[in-house]
């Protein structure tokens, strides 16, 4: 079955490197802020696959939580 | 032992396919009303039926081997399943009242009878 | 690594499957709300998928993880649909 969980791993990280593409690839700001949301929700997936559950909850606060906050705020002051 | 592996394959196979049938509709649906509603179906049912084959796998190993630990397995994921039951309802609600309020219509709606109720 | 491994471990990669056909959506996707409604899909089959893998490796601090990432992403959903609606408000 160690074949099977490696095929997750690779799926996860091209479902990954997809949606950092896409972060830089939308032209709109409020898109590129959600496609980089989904990035960073499959990297804490990745750690949570590598059995790694503590660096998974502190990339899911800062990632999902902070990070979306603050870049809103950002876009939120430019108008 | 036994009852409880059927009624984990029964609730394992309804969550996935609930799942599918949301993903699918996510792909297949015209406007952002209807891909809403397939994406919900997706995110309750499928979710708490996987959650509920969870629940029944601690409790069949709870029943054979009586170990503490499935005990406490059961127990997190029904306030995980509580959670979910919470949130991704509300969430939904929220997503279809900002999508209205910033003026998408659904596909070949001719009157938005909501607006109309508001401005009365 | 029991015999119950297999049946946790599939349905997991059966719900990546699926998140690759959300993220299909994010790409496709002609206006913002739409994306936002493949975001809060992709976030609910990452909780979903957690709680199986959690219960694949029998691990107690595993389905934790998903309790706060339910709770974290339905933050990050509503703050976005907030701003969607204050937006087309001005």
């Amino acid at each position: 079955m160690s074949s099977f969980v490696e095929i997750l791993h690779i799926s996860t990280l091209i479902m990954m490197i997809v949606a950092s593409f896409l972060a830089v690839f939308f032209r709109k700001l409020l898109p590129s802020v959600v496609a980089l949301a989904v990035a960073s929700l499959l990297l804490a997936l990745e750690f949570y696959i590598l059995h790694a559950p503590d660096v998974a909850i502190a990339e899911a606060s800062i990632g999902a939580g902070l990070t979306m906050a603050i870049f809103i705020f950002a876009i939120r002051g430019t108008r | 032992m036994g009852i409880w592996l059927i009624i984990l394959y029964i609730f394992l196979g309804i969550g996935v396919f609930f799942n599918c049938l949301g993903s699918v509709g996510l792909l297949r649906f015209p406007d952002v009303y209807t891909r809403l509603h397939a994406a919900t179906k997706a995110t309750t049912f499928g979710s708490i039926f996987t959650s509920l084959a969870v629940i029944a796998y601690s409790f069949s190993r709870w029943n054979a081997c009586g170990d503490s630990k499935f005990r406490v397995l059961a127990l997190h994921t029904i306030v995980a399943l509580v959670c979910l039951v919470i949130t991704n309802p509300t969430g939904a609600h929220a997503i279809a009242r900002a999508a209205h309020r910033s003026g998408i219509m659904p596909k070949q709606a001719v009157i938005d009878e909501l607006k109309e109720a508001k401005l009365k | 690594m029991n015999e119950f491994f297999k049946i946790f471990i599939i349905p997991g990669g059966l719900l990546l499957l699926f998140m690759f056909l959300s993220l299909i959506r994010l790409i496709l996707g002609p206006t913002t709300p739409d994306r936002i409604v493949a975001l809060d899909t992709i976030n609910t089959l990452v909780v979903a998928g957690m709680i199986l893998v959690g219960a694949a490796y029998e691990e107690v601090i595993y389905i934790d993880v998903a309790i706060v990432y339910a709770l974290l992403s339905y933050i990050g959903t509503l703050y976005v649909a907030k701003y969607l609606e204050g937006e087309a408000k001005k």
